[in-house]
């Protein structure tokens, strides 16, 4: 456990240390992560690869709980992204805060300690202080930016939110004996606490109503950790959970499919719908993390009804999926933060054109978007098709209804997303500026560069190498799946032959793509090349104004799906003989925001006040309160 | 004898758009254009310099070749009948339909690299006709999947037949096919869909993104699309119609007339049929995938 224990405590440190280190507070609080990161990571691979350490131990001062901690594959399959992408978007961080931020890199280092600590604590107490130094730490980087009204808000939802989950979780552990014990009883009730403490965190709808405004509000570089990592520790915490509660009944697996379907298409639609860079890419956390629950339900489906191929493709696709979006969406929020430090927008529909001012960053933006996407060879597709065949296996194997939700909604997923990204995509960075500032936009610096090439480079390698990332991720799949490694192993063919494939055929269309380009190259070689204006059906005058905007993009898919969006529209049109101008703006609310909690807080709030006629100042009337309670106490003493 | 369909499929692909305006040209009491004018229309494109939008990058020249590559590369998973495809392995179902996404995704970020708003628009239909064809087409897949047990291309195409057809939950197999023609021909851009032969840019779809393109770059998006249309179609006559001789050379024979005949009915349509009023397309591929789950529900019972 030493390495570990000192990746911890070298976080810790070097956060301390940067928040009395002036100037060089980015130095130390990026050097400290990355240090941190080289410690923790070779442990993590050893445990991975069945070598773990043995749990450890050590004396704590508080009467209740105790310091143990251990790390095994489950933790190490999560604690390997959370040390790489808080190390990447660290070296990011330095170049794109520069010198400003300094207090932040405390809370950054301590946020990436303590999701550490969570993966790794085995005692309920250690647990939720884990927890809870997370949520804080993540809290006051939401609200870095705090002269500005709307991260004071989403600062505030964000801290109710994981409080409330926080509660779930509370009860949940005094039904675990306050650690990861196996419940006695109520199993079920477990499960359902877990889903709700834990989805509170991941992002399930409807409980993901914080993670649109919290991850926009935070600098890039902790919305790419918090997108990234931090929600992934809420999956771990679910999994971490099933592994205690023995066998799952099937409908355990059906509520996950349900809520992962729900959370999958409502979270691509909203991303659709809206025009903020940053605000989009938050959205389509709540969809991967619905695509996540699918393959975990797919999972457990499998395994309720004694399939291990259906349980290793449920259980591995669903692994992989937060490896692959840790790797992707930390990858699409560091460049969404490159643009919005060059462009000084995130509204989509007044940048455009990036890709000639920032070649970069706009190719890292596309690798992330077509991964995100799902598309081969790159990582998102390797663990969607994982999730896909489960779905198309259990369909052979009886489970028509369960199999034919997981691939019905994947696919309608997939395509939405793919809508929402060339939206994304093209509109910041195709055709021509929308307005002065991203015409003047200047690409980003060496570390912010160097850390998007490296997240890029990861996912195109784990596209390329899926069957190898599933054979070193099964151990934690047999853990989560709680079948033992011997019988996986005997289906591991059964996945890993399709993914062998799959490599071979994303590195021959790698291949025709090379060498169509070739042909191209060959066909146009000593031909006239020229350059002209944009065909407009003859308009000679074309302004980048007149481009389709990021609205009217999705709109035929918005008015589509009116029912569950309640997008609301805004035009003032041209009016009279010689019109001025004219105005349209959209905006699309969060439905479950609007519909769920407003109404329900507002009642709390009126049922709250209720209670004032108790609060009026008498101090006789206290007084009696006080005599009153002794008075009921003293009768059940006595009784 | 193996994996010939990818060959026939490259040499063959560009002859069904030919057959498919010969058809139209009867119907309208014309002559029409040879059966081969799509190859010399190709060979004039290659043979051509290029003109290219200032606005654009080299995301635009990008585009035709990554399209072309993912098509080609999905009829590499294709068999034509009992000919078996090049590639072929469990769940080789989600990549074929994932290597559409990616030519298709390079189709609409080529297109709204110009700039341009008629092609935005294009792209943006595209997009929105694209994200309920992938459910429809991955449902009616599942359901083949659940009637015959197997879970690759080549696998399924051997076990459906006509004797699959009379066997319980062969009803499945018309609506199915039902539901992949209606894919096919809005992934092709055709008649209920788009009208490729629309001259006006505000009621194109898929020709309107592609309007920037020129020479070369524009040859390899008509090879692309003429190979599209062959690898759906051979999806359709696979569920529909497959020819199963024993011999692979007939096979191969009667998996490329089936496409001709294929064409003759696209041909046919295109002649009787108006297109959709735009708003119309999503009631129709909800048809669609109405028709696919369907099909999912009447093959759930079986063993």
């Amino acid at each position: 456990m030493t390495p570990l224990l000192v990746c911890a405590a070298v976080l810790v440190l070097s956060g301390a240390l940067a928040a009395v280190s002036g100037r060089h507070a980015r130095l130390v609080g990026a050097l400290g992560a990355v240090a941190g990161a080289l410690a923790g990571i070779p442990p993590a691979f050893l445990a991975l690869a069945g070598r773990g350490p043995e749990p450890l131990t050590l004396a704590w001062g508080l009467p209740i709980g105790a310091f143990s901690v251990g790390l095994d594959p489950l933790s190490a399959f999560f604690l390997v992204p959370i040390l790489a992408l808080t190390a990447a978007a660290a070296v990011y961080g330095t170049g794109y805060l520069g010198l400003r931020g300094r207090g932040s890199w405390f809370f950054y280092n301590m946020l990436t300690a303590s999701m550490v600590l969570v993966t790794a604590a085995r005692d309920g107490v250690l647990f939720l202080f884990a927890w809870e130094a997370m949520s804080l730490a993540s809290y006051f980087l939401v609200t870095f930016e705090d002269d500005q009204e709307s991260a004071r808000q989403a600062g505030l939802t964000y801290l109710i939110a994981s409080h409330l989950g926080t509660a779930f979780l509370l009860i949940m552990f005094a039904l675990l004996d306050m650690g990861w014990n196996p419940p006695r009883t109520h199993a079920a009730a477990v499960f359902l606490l877990a889903l709700a403490g834990f989805g509170a965190k991941a992002g399930f709808i409807p409980l993901h109503v914080w993670l649109p405004d919290a991850h926009p509000a935070a600098p890039s570089h902790v919305s790419a950790v918090m997108s990234g990592v931090m929600i992934k520790t809420g999956i771990y915490g679910l999994l971490r959970v099933l592994t205690l509660l023995g066998a799952p009944p099937a409908w355990w697996g059906w509520l996950l499919i349900a809520v992962g379907s729900t959370s999958g298409v409502l979270g691509v639609l909203l991303a659709l719908a809206q025009h903020d860079l940053k605000r989009l890419l938050a959205y389509h956390s709540v969809e991967n993390i619905g695509i996540i629950a699918l393959g975990i339900g797919t999972g457990l489906v499998g395994t309720a009804s004694n399939s291990p191929t259906v349980a290793l493709l449920g259980f591995g696709g669903a692994l992989l999926h937060v490896l692959n979006h840790a790797l992707f969406k930390g990858l699409l929020f560091l460049a969404a933060g490159s643009v919005l430090h060059a462009a000084g927008t995130r509204d989509m529909e007044r940048l455009g054109g990036l890709m000639k001012r920032m070649p970069w960053t706009g190719a890292a933006f596309l690798t992330g978007a077509a991964a995100i996407c799902g598309l081969p060879p790159l990582n998102g597709f390797v663990s969607e098709f994982l999730i896909f065949l489960g779905g198309l296996t259990a369909v052979t194997q009886g489970r028509a209804v369960c199999g034919g939700v997981v691939v019905g909604s994947l696919a309608l997923i997939g395509g939405l997303a793919l809508a929402c990204f060339t939206k994304a995509f093209g509109v910041v960075f195709l055709g021509g500026p929308r307005s002065e500032r991203p015409a003047n936009a200047e690409e980003a610096g060496p570390a912010m560069l160097l850390s998007m090439a490296v997240l890029a480079g990861a996912c195109l390698l784990i596209g390329l190498s899926g069957p190898f990332v599933l054979r070193w991720s099964l151990g934690a799949v047999a853990q989560a799946s709680g079948i033992p490694a011997r019988s996986l192993e005997s289906v591991l063919q059964d996945a890993l032959a399709p993914l062998m494939a799959v490599s071979a055929c994303g590195a021959g269309l790698l291949a025709a793509i090379v060498a169509l380009a070739a042909l191209r190259a060959w066909l146009l070689s000593g031909r006239e090349v020229r350059q002209a204006l944009t065909w407009d059906c003859g308009y000679a005058a074309p302004t980048s104004r007149m481009q389709y905007t990021a609205s009217s993009f999705a709109q035929p898919i918005v008015s589509l799906f009116a029912p569950w969006l309640r997008t609301r529209e805004r035009a003032d049109g041209p009016d009279g003989y010689f019109p001025s101008g004219a105005r349209f703006s959209t905006e699309t609310p969060d439905l479950c925001r609007e519909g769920i909690y407003e109404p329900a807080f507002h009642w709390l709030l009126k049922g709250a006040l209720r209670m004032r006629v108790l609060q009026h100042g008498r101090v006789q009337a206290y007084v009696l309160y006080i005599a009153l309670t002794l008075l009921v106490l003293l009768g059940w003493r006595l009784k | 004898m193996t994996a010939l369909h990818l060959p026939l499929a490259l040499a063959g692909a560009p002859l069904l758009k030919g057959v498919i305006n010969r058809t139209k040209a009867f119907y309208a009491g014309r002559t029409g254009q040879p059966v081969l004018q799509p190859y010399h229309d190709l060979a004039r494109l290659l043979r051509k310099g290029a003109v290219y939008s200032k606005t654009t990058t080299w995301l635009f020249r990008a585009g035709p070749v990554v399209s072309l590559a993912s098509t080609m590369a999905a009829i590499a998973l294709l068999p034509l009948g009992a000919v078996p495809a090049l590639v072929s392995f469990r769940g080789d179902i989600v990549l074929f339909a994932y290597f559409l996404g990616l030519g298709r995704f390079f189709t609409i970020c080529a297109a709204l690299d110009t700039g341009s708003a008629f092609e935005g628009m294009g792209a943006s239909r595209e997009a929105w006709f694209s994200a309920l064809t992938e459910p429809v087409l991955l449902l009616g897949l599942a359901a083949m999947v659940k009637l015959t047990g197997e879970l690759s291309l080549t696998d399924l195409a051997a076990s459906l037949g006509p004797q699959a057809m009379l066997e319980p939950g062969g009803a499945a197999i018309l609506l199915v096919a039902a539901s992949l023609a209606a894919t096919a021909l809005a992934e092709n851009s055709r008649i209920p869909f788009d009208d490729p032969a629309t001259h006006l840019e505000l009621t194109m779809v898929h020709e309107v993104m592609v309007l920037d393109h020129s020479g070369p770059d524009f040859g390899f998006i008509e090879y692309a699309s003429s190979l599209k249309l062959w690898a759906l179609g051979s999806l359709v006559m696979g569920v529909l119609l497959p020819v199963k001789t024993g011999s692979q050379g007939f096979d191969l024979l009667a998996g490329g007339s089936s496409l001709a005949a294929l064409a003759v009915g696209v041909g046919v349509v295109e002649s009787v049929m108006a297109r959709l009023r735009l708003t119309r397309v999503s009631h129709y591929l909800a048809g669609a995938a109405a028709f696919s789950v369907l099909a999912l529900m009447i093959v759930q019972g079986n063993p």
